[in-house]
């Protein structure tokens, strides 16, 4: 089933420290959580000033695909063959509540706007210009063996290329990005995509 | 990994009818839904008219069976679920391997919001089951517990095409052979979140909302639930389904959080997609059932996108979101149901209040109700923020 | 205008904008500073919170907002009408 699928590339985010394809590649102690996210846009992108227009949860999600695609440029795909594929727990919760606090006064139009978990992978796609399939579920806890079953049969039904997929989930000060990049083609880590090898990069 | 998937039977509860029967007879007398708001509290009740179920929860709960402390939310969904299965006479569900796939956008937020009041008031006083159910997840559990479905369940958010992804992947778990029957599709209940989060991006409309038509200033809100019930050929075989979902597809706009690409990008890969998986061309498509939310923008992108994709001829068209509202996370469940009753009943849905043809493209909506018609191919479109575009197509044979 | 263009980077969140990067008559969207229709309806609420001026239709928007100067004129003529 799996053979045709490699995890090509992979970013985990959390406890103030990024780990690409299981490395340990930035860490800043201390900072709180807004401060974090950027100084990881000042690490690894600059020059997109609709970031700081992002919710907390977009951020997360989007600065952790930059560091995803570092060395792995998608320009190789037609914008509709690569997909994303995203799940959390809390939804975009965390900014649902800082929206209610603007209604009893002026309610904030872009606020409002984040009030939604798939903004965040409307934000990935718009950067990086992929128009493939996208989807985004709510479950309690990160589900691999469900993520990775839903990605392989987009792959293998052939609806994409090549998918963006994972966990995303920020509420308060809590937090955690586990991000993986699966392609048909093998290239960079190339691991088998498989429940395990995600489970294993992901602890 | 093949095979076909059916359409069994469906189930929809709207601001125009709280069965299927009922929302056709509104479709029939030309009488959309939208009214003063009733149930809902908001300061904006005298301004915008909204698509409200009507009947109040206590009346949901004592036609669903369940509790009447349960989200509005979850009453819609119970009621529109347990339609669409009776619908499709295939008796005690425990005996298949059977799933519940349901959208939402606000959870039990319509709870929330009433704990809120009180406990603003008094943090003692709120009461604290109304929170419990908060989360989208938390809906789709409950009716799927109270369905007795347990092989798998699943709650899809993503925006106003949820409904429609839910279709998608109840059909691809068929198709892959991890469950006989499937219920997919989409619940919302309206809320104040929603509706003063509308008002804020300013596309709502004071009056009911004209979808495709030039005066257009917004849509209208409304809420209800709607979901068919997915089989395998297996399963098909034994029942007299009402038509195979033949394609679907989603795409991402990739423009902007809220607002579609001028030329409808997403909208238009989305139709092609479905279409491709479908096998048909542009041509065989006999009614398209239109996201058609009633905004300058959505329905401007919506027609560049079809008429890119169906110049010079048109098939009839038209937005049943003139007499539902935009019901969010329930639309594209709530349309999937009416295009699959189309087919079956040869039904071209009514756009009401059309009177002013659009300066961006050449076509124009139905604005009568017929049935008799030997419909072959229905496309249904819900594309949402975030760039979500899915498209749907359902087949006769 | 000079505290105009403070109050627009502050509500629009512009962190890598300075003041005196924004021309009084550069267009605010699209080429210009690059604003979408989310930025406009938040100059709105600006309008509201700072001004006291409430606008109602939006399609009035683009005329209002081209460009700082268009911006100040407008708050200024509304003032003038209510004082």
């Amino acid at each position: 089933m799996s053979e045709n699928a490699y995890i090509t590339s992979a970013c985990v985010i959390r406890n103030n420290m990024v780990t690409r394809n299981g490395e340990k590649v930035f860490e800043e102690k201390n900072a709180a959580l807004p401060e974090f996210l950027r100084a990881l846009y000042d690490r690894y992108s600059g020059q997109y000033p609709k970031f700081h227009k992002m919710d907390l949860l977009s951020k997360l999600g989007w600065a952790a695909v930059e560091i995803l695609l570092q060395e792995t440029p998608m320009d190789m795909y037609a914008p509709e063959d690569t997909g994303v594929v995203l799940a959390n727990t809390s939804s975009s919760l965390d900014t649902d509540e800082r929206y209610y606090e603007t209604v009893s006064e002026i309610a904030s139009p872009a606020l409002f706007v984040y009030t939604l978990p798939n903004i965040v992978i409307g934000e990935i796609s718009i950067r990086h210009k992929f128009k493939g399939e996208n989807a985004f579920f709510v479950d309690d806890r990160f589900d691999i063996g469900f993520i990775a079953g839903y990605v392989r049969q987009l792959l293998e039904t052939g609806a994409v290329k090549a998918c963006v997929c994972g966990w995303v989930e920020q509420y308060h000060t809590g937090y955690e990005a586990a991000l993986y990049l699966v392609e048909k083609n093998a290239r960079g880590m190339a691991l088998p995509f498989t429940a395990e090898q995600v489970e294993k990069l992901y602890r | 990994m093949s095979g076909n998937v059916w359409i069994a039977g469906g189930g929809v509860i709207s601001g125009i009818g709280q069965n299927l029967g009922q929302c056709m007879a509104a479709f029939e007398a030309m009488q959309p839904g939208m009214e003063k708001m009733r149930h809902l509290q908001s300061v904006h009740a005298g301004t915008f008219p909204v698509a409200e179920v009507k009947a109040d929860n206590e009346e949901l709960a004592r036609k669903a069976g369940m509790p009447a402390h349960w989200s509005r939310t979850a009453l819609l969904s119970m009621l529109a679920a347990k339609e669409a299965w009776q619908s499709a006479g295939l008796g005690d569900i425990s005996q298949y391997r059977a799933g519940f796939v349901s959208a939402n956008t606000v959870g039990g937020m319509d709870k929330t919001e009433d704990f809120m009041k009180s406990f603003l008031d008094n943090a003692a006083s709120g009461r604290l089951r109304h929170v419990v159910h908060h989360e989208c997840g938390a809906v789709t559990e409950l009716v799927a517990d109270a369905l007795g479905i347990r092989h798998h369940v699943s709650t899809i958010s993503t925006a106003c095409s949820s409904g429609a992804n839910a279709l998608m992947y109840g059909a691809r778990m068929i198709r892959a052979g991890m469950l006989d029957v499937v219920i997919a599709g989409g619940t919302d209940s309206l809320t104040r979140f929603t509706l003063n989060g509308f008002n804020t991006l300013m596309i709502l409309d004071q009056q009911p909302c004209r979808p495709f038509d030039d005066t257009r200033t917004g849509l209208n809100l409304g809420e209800g639930a709607g979901y068919v019930v997915l089989v395998s050929d297996e399963i098909a075989r034994k029942i007299k389904p009402w038509c195979r979902i033949s394609g679907f597809a989603n795409a991402n706009d990739a423009y902007h959080q809220t607002a579609s690409s001028p030329e409808g990008i997403g909208n238009f890969k989305a139709m092609e997609g479905a279409l491709k998986m479908s096998g048909l061309a542009a041509s065989e498509i006999d009614y398209i059932n239109l996201h058609g939310t009633g905004t300058q923008n959505n329905d401007s992108s919506e027609g560049r996108a079809v008429e890119r994709l169906f110049a010079p001829s048109y098939p009839p068209l038209s937005s049943t979101k003139s007499f539902t509202g935009h019901t969010l996370g329930a639309s594209g469940g709530i349309e999937a149901v009416f295009s699959a009753w189309a087919l079956r009943e040869g039904i071209i849905y009514p756009n009401a209040n059309f009177t002013t043809q659009m300066k961006e493209v050449p076509f124009s909506p139905v604005t009568h109700f017929s049935k008799g018609h030997a419909l072959r191919h229905v496309m249904s479109n819900s594309f949402g923020f975030g760039g979500n575009c899915s498209s749907l197509v359902f087949s006769k044979e | 205008m000079a505290d105009l263009k403070v109050q627009i980077i502050q509500q629009l969140n512009l962190q890598e904008v300075k003041p005196e990067d924004i021309g009084n008559d550069q267009p605010l969207f699209k080429e210009g500073l690059g604003l979408d229709s989310i930025d406009a309806l938040e100059l709105i609420v600006l309008l509201q919170q700072h001004h006291n001026i409430r606008i109602a239709k939006p399609e009035d928007g683009p005329n209002i907002f081209y460009s700082v100067r268009t911006m100040a004129e407008y708050i200024t003529a509304e003032q003038n009408k209510t004082a």
